[in-house]
């Protein structure tokens, strides 16, 4: 199977694949399915190939390998990447080549890991459906009419589409889990500070995190090791060591564990019973493999997403004004000198009306009027004061439970266009997830089975900051016992044996 | 205005003060001034989506120290503010700056009140942030084109913008209190403060309380922007001084019919000109900046800086008085030239072992010729050492004043030794007996001379003394008059 690393990697040290057989496999099948899911903006045969020659190469030559060589992986167009474009699938920088890797793919490089390309997303990270990007919407998987959540869309799709095994997502508010969640793979928000944001291009710079998507926690166990750490050219990267995450998966055995029952998750209206039946499903395996279950409730969880839609939108405001149109991206051509605000003025408005789409002109509207004069007291400044409630709500919690288990969204994947005109709905894609983003803690979706109409959902796991390897351990053990993570969509499968040597 | 009504001028300063730091304030890139254009840049002083500043901790502690060296207080804790604005020239479209918990607060300055020397007036300051430079805007006009080029290579060159209270009372006290400041940032190496490079730019809020029978009259206020020298910070106060009072004359306009305008200053017309009607209540959406930590500043660290910064000029001023016996005015005039120059006061005045003599000398001679030239100090072509050892001989008799200056003017001539330029110029000294001789030789051939100094007219003896340098160049004028009056008396 080309959709498991450490497979991948059993072949290439086996002699029974090349990094380049590999990588010419993956870009076959994301040339078969691709024209159907859009989820990538941006694939480059010949450097992809040429990276993957380069990992054989050094392979024979007895030269010491990465963890994760000649594995392919896909990358959110939101990573800055020096021999790719980087668009944020927004107009406003489609033709943006950063002179410069983002830290994660200073890592990935460094690992021997091949990137095959760029991942289409909501534009600049804003949306649950990736509907929102400049370069089309990406289709789920498991059923092409519908959305495949978002941002990271394209992150969670290609994975779910068997283009490639693994891929880097980002998270603000819940890019990485809500999609992984639709398409029915496992992906994981690190703790706020645990991976480089350098390179990232901001959204809300303290809500952004990197993180891994993949089939199962075996997966991205290695990806997550290789991108966390330290990184001195982004001031909030914790300077923490990082243990090893490929160890710490391994056992099954949760005794000791306590796991806080959610809730007002597992309350709330508007959340598909077989969600909420599939938690307690997983509970029973959580607690039949140790953990002890506990009650717990958040009190304040009805405010992360108001919290979250006046902090991340303001922050947005902020990191988006460097798109005017002087420097880089979308310039509006033709301004008229006798233009009614100055030919520069002028510049600026029609570059950022042109460039920008209609979500990420209505996240900075919002953003800039919660941070004005005379609001920004009733907004910004008091959303950061709940954003402390909702943090000591977590740390209460954690001082009672290891880990907090409840669903990651409220429902399976939605038709495409059905939400995309109604921005409230569409916000409350982020019921569940926004919490961890606010609190700064790590978090984990996992598939857990299918709703009515045969569509993955998902539970999430949340785990105290820097608490990734118990996270990933309890993941890894749901994963030992279920087989959710193998169900795989019901489309056109991925010749394996092609370009494998039998 | 002179005759109007009694009035009360307000003047605050704003004073930007690039930090000498050898990179940016959050990146790698050289300060360094006057490179080409776009050279000196980054993807984070470029603003480049994706890339993150990292502070620079030099500058923490630079900002610290002029705290400090301006009585400021320093909290235990500051923080990074975005300032968000757009304009070409600031490429992320946002400032980190600080906007409400600055690095420094509270301090003030003192000065000798240009009004009635010896007093003290104490300039409060408000307080001093950090902020980060933008870049710098060429407008080509040329044509009308109206091109506009954009150099990068300052942005994000740290700066420290120190903001006093309106306590000035006339352009007097704001350029001493420019003068201050600018020597204790320089005397600390905080910085530069060249005012043609910008490493010191002022603004100056300006404007007037007008006694109208017993009534308070402001006038509206103007801050002057625009200004490169403090000569013309000055000069555009008291024009705004004057011009003010016209107005208000004309019109009756007061703070309560106009807001807050902007003005720039023309050096060559002397004049100030209108550039921004009414200040629009801007508002920068300040906000903490997500990318940057705060600034925790423990006490240990802020008192290690506090005993580093050594003597302070006002120290200095009092010590040169005390050690080398000058004045209040020269130990300033001394102090005010900065660093390079109290050292190289104090290196020559040892080895002379006559401050007096060595304070007169730098204030006349050397520094006339770093005027002529337009050299600093360091550049001047005598060193201490020499001119020491120079005056030192005049003090101790070997040859006079005037001299002394002959020598100083050969050795900077011909570049040569003291010693060389006193061999060179045949000064010998001349001993006892031969003065007396010549005196006598000068007394007999002058008896009105005599008969005048006798008759009370003292200052007669001063033709002889004139006369005996042309005969012997050597001659000691001191040593001649003593002796003359000597022999008149002993008659």
């Amino acid at each position: 199977m080309l959709d498991s690393v450490s497979e991948i990697l059993r072949l290439q040290s086996a002699g029974e694949a090349s990094a380049v057989e590999i990588a010419s496999a993956a870009l076959d099948r994301i040339e078969t399915a691709d024209g159907t899911i859009n989820a990538f903006t941006h694939l480059n045969r010949e450097l992809t190939l040429a990276a993957a020659a380069d990992v054989d190469r050094r392979r024979s030559a007895g030269e010491t390998l990465g963890p994760l060589a000649g594995v392919p992986v896909a990358v959110k167009d939101v990573l800055c990447t020096h021999d790719m474009p980087t668009t944020c699938s927004s107009k406003m920088l489609h033709n943006f080549h950063p002179p410069y890797d983002s830290g994660v793919v200073e890592k990935l490089r460094a690992a021997d890991a091949v990137i095959v390309g760029k991942t289409n997303m909501d534009e600049f990270a804003m949306g649950a459906s990736t509907e929102n990007s400049a370069f089309g919407v990406t289709k789920n998987p498991w059923d092409t009419t519908r959305i495949p959540g978002g941002s990271s869309g394209g992150a969670a799709a290609c994975v779910a589409a068997s283009m490639v095994p693994i891929s880097l997502g980002t998270d603000t508010g819940g890019s990485i889990r809500q999609p992984a969640a639709m398409c029915g793979v496992t992906g994981l928000k690190p703790t706020y500070g645990r991976v480089s944001r350098y390179g990232l291009i901001a959204f809300a710079s303290s809500l952004d995190q990197v993180g891994p998507i993949g089939w199962s926690v075996q997966d991205i166990a290695p990806l997550m090791e290789t991108i966390a750490g330290h990184d001195k050219r982004d001031s909030t990267s914790l300077n923490l060591d990082v243990g090893s995450y490929v160890d710490a998966i391994k056992g099954t055995d949760l005794t000791g564990i306590k796991i806080g029952m959610l809730r007002e998750s597992m309350e709330a209206e508007g959340v598909d019973p077989t969600i909420k039946e599939a938690v307690k499903e997983a509970a029973k395996v959580f607690e039949k493999a140790g953990a002890e279950l506990i009650d717990i409730n958040l009190p304040h969880s009805e405010y992360w997403v108001p919290t979250y839609y006046v902090i991340a939108p303001s922050e947005a405001s902020s990191n988006l004004s460097r798109y005017d149109g002087a420097h880089y991206g979308h310039r509006a051509a033709d301004i008229e000198t006798g233009a009614e605000l100055g030919p520069l003025v002028t510049t600026y408005c029609r570059s950022r009306d042109e460039g920008f789409g209609a979500e990420v002109k209505r996240r900075i509207m919002l953003g800039t009027y919660a941070l004005s004069e005379g609001y920004a007291d009733d907004y910004y400044n008091k959303a950061l004061k709940v954003r402390r409630l909702i943090k000591s709500d977590f740390d209460a919690a954690f001082s009672q439970v290891d880990l907090l288990l409840g669903p990651v969204t409220p429902t399976a994947a939605f038709p495409l266009g059905s939400k995309v005109d109604d921005p409230i709905q569409m916000y409350l894609c982020d019921l569940f997830t926004t919490g961890a983003n606010l609190a700064g803690i790590p978090a984990l979706s996992l598939p857990a089975g299918k709703d009515a109409d045969g569509l993955p959902i998902a539970i999430q796991l949340q785990a105290p900051a820097l608490e990734e390897s118990r996270l990933l351990f309890a993941g890894s053990v749901f994963q030992l016992v279920t087989d959710h993570h193998t169900d795989r969509p019901n489309t056109e499968r991925p010749d394996t044996t092609k370009g494998v040597q039998s | 205005m002179s005759d109007g009504y009694p009035t009360k001028t307000v003047i605050g300063l704003e004073v930007h003060v690039q930090l000498k730091t050898q990179t940016k304030l959050f990146c790698g890139c050289s300060t360094e001034f006057g490179a080409e254009p776009n050279t000196q840049v980054c993807p984070v002083c470029l603003g480049l989506p994706g890339a993150l500043p990292v502070m620079n901790e030099a500058a923490i502690d630079l900002s610290v120290k002029a705290g400090l060296a301006i009585d400021c207080s320093i909290p235990p804790m500051t923080k990074w503010d975005r300032k968000q604005y757009f304009y070409p020239d600031l490429p992320k479209g946002y400032q980190i700056s600080q906007f409400d918990l600055p690095i420094c607060a509270d301090g003030f300055i003192e000065i000798d009140d240009p009004a009635s020397p010896g007093q003290i007036r104490k300039l409060g300051i408000i307080r001093a942030h950090l902020e980060e430079d933008a870049g710098k805007s060429m407008h080509d006009e040329a044509a009308g084109k109206g091109d506009t080029k954009i150099d990068l290579n300052r942005c994000g060159t740290p700066l420290l913008e120190i903001v006093s209270q309106p306590d000035m009372r006339s352009s007097d006290e704001a350029k001493a209190y420019l003068n201050e400041l600018k020597l204790r940032m320089t005397h600390l190496g905080i910085s530069d403060c060249e005012m043609q490079e910008g490493s010191l730019r002022v603004d100056a809020n300006v404007n007037l309380h007008i006694d109208v029978d017993g009534k308070n009259v402001a006038t509206p206020i103007v801050e002057v922007k625009n200004m490169n020298s403090f000569r013309a910070v000055e000069r555009a106060i008291q024009y705004e001084i004057d011009r003010q009072y016209d107005i208000w004359e004309e019109t009756g306009k007061t703070i309560k019919d106009e807001a807050k305008t902007t003005r720039g200053w023309d050096d060559e017309s002397g004049k100030t000109f209108l550039q921004r009607e009414k200040e629009e209540s801007a508002d920068y959406r300040y906000f903490p900046d997500p990318d940057l930590l705060p600034i925790r500043l423990p006490r240990d660290r802020v008192e290690s800086i506090r005993a580093s910064l050594g003597e302070m000029p006002a120290q200095i001023r009092q010590r040169l008085q005390g050690q080398y016996g000058i004045k209040p005015y020269d130990a300033d005039v001394i102090v005010n030239q900065g660093v390079a120059m109290i050292t190289y006061f104090e290196t020559a005045a040892t080895k002379s072992d006559d401050g007096k003599r060595t304070s007169s000398f730098i204030q006349q001679d050397v520094m006339r010729l770093m005027n002529e030239r337009s050299i600093s100090i360091e550049d001047y072509p005598v060193a201490a050492e020499s001119l020491g050892d120079l005056l030192g001989r005049v003090a101790k008799g070997e040859l006079d004043n005037g001299r002394a200056r002959d020598v100083l003017a050969h050795m900077i001539d011909k570049g040569v030794s003291v010693d060389d330029a006193i061999k060179d110029l045949g000064i010998e000294s001349v001993d006892n007996n031969e003065i007396e001789d010549l005196c006598r030789e000068l007394l007999a051939a002058n008896p009105a001379v005599v008969q005048d100094y006798k008759d009370g007219k003292k200052q007669a003896v001063g033709s002889l003394i004139g006369q005996a340098k042309k005969k012997n160049a050597n001659a000691n004028p001191q040593v001649v008059r003593q002796t003359l009056i000597q022999l008149i008396e002993q008659e």
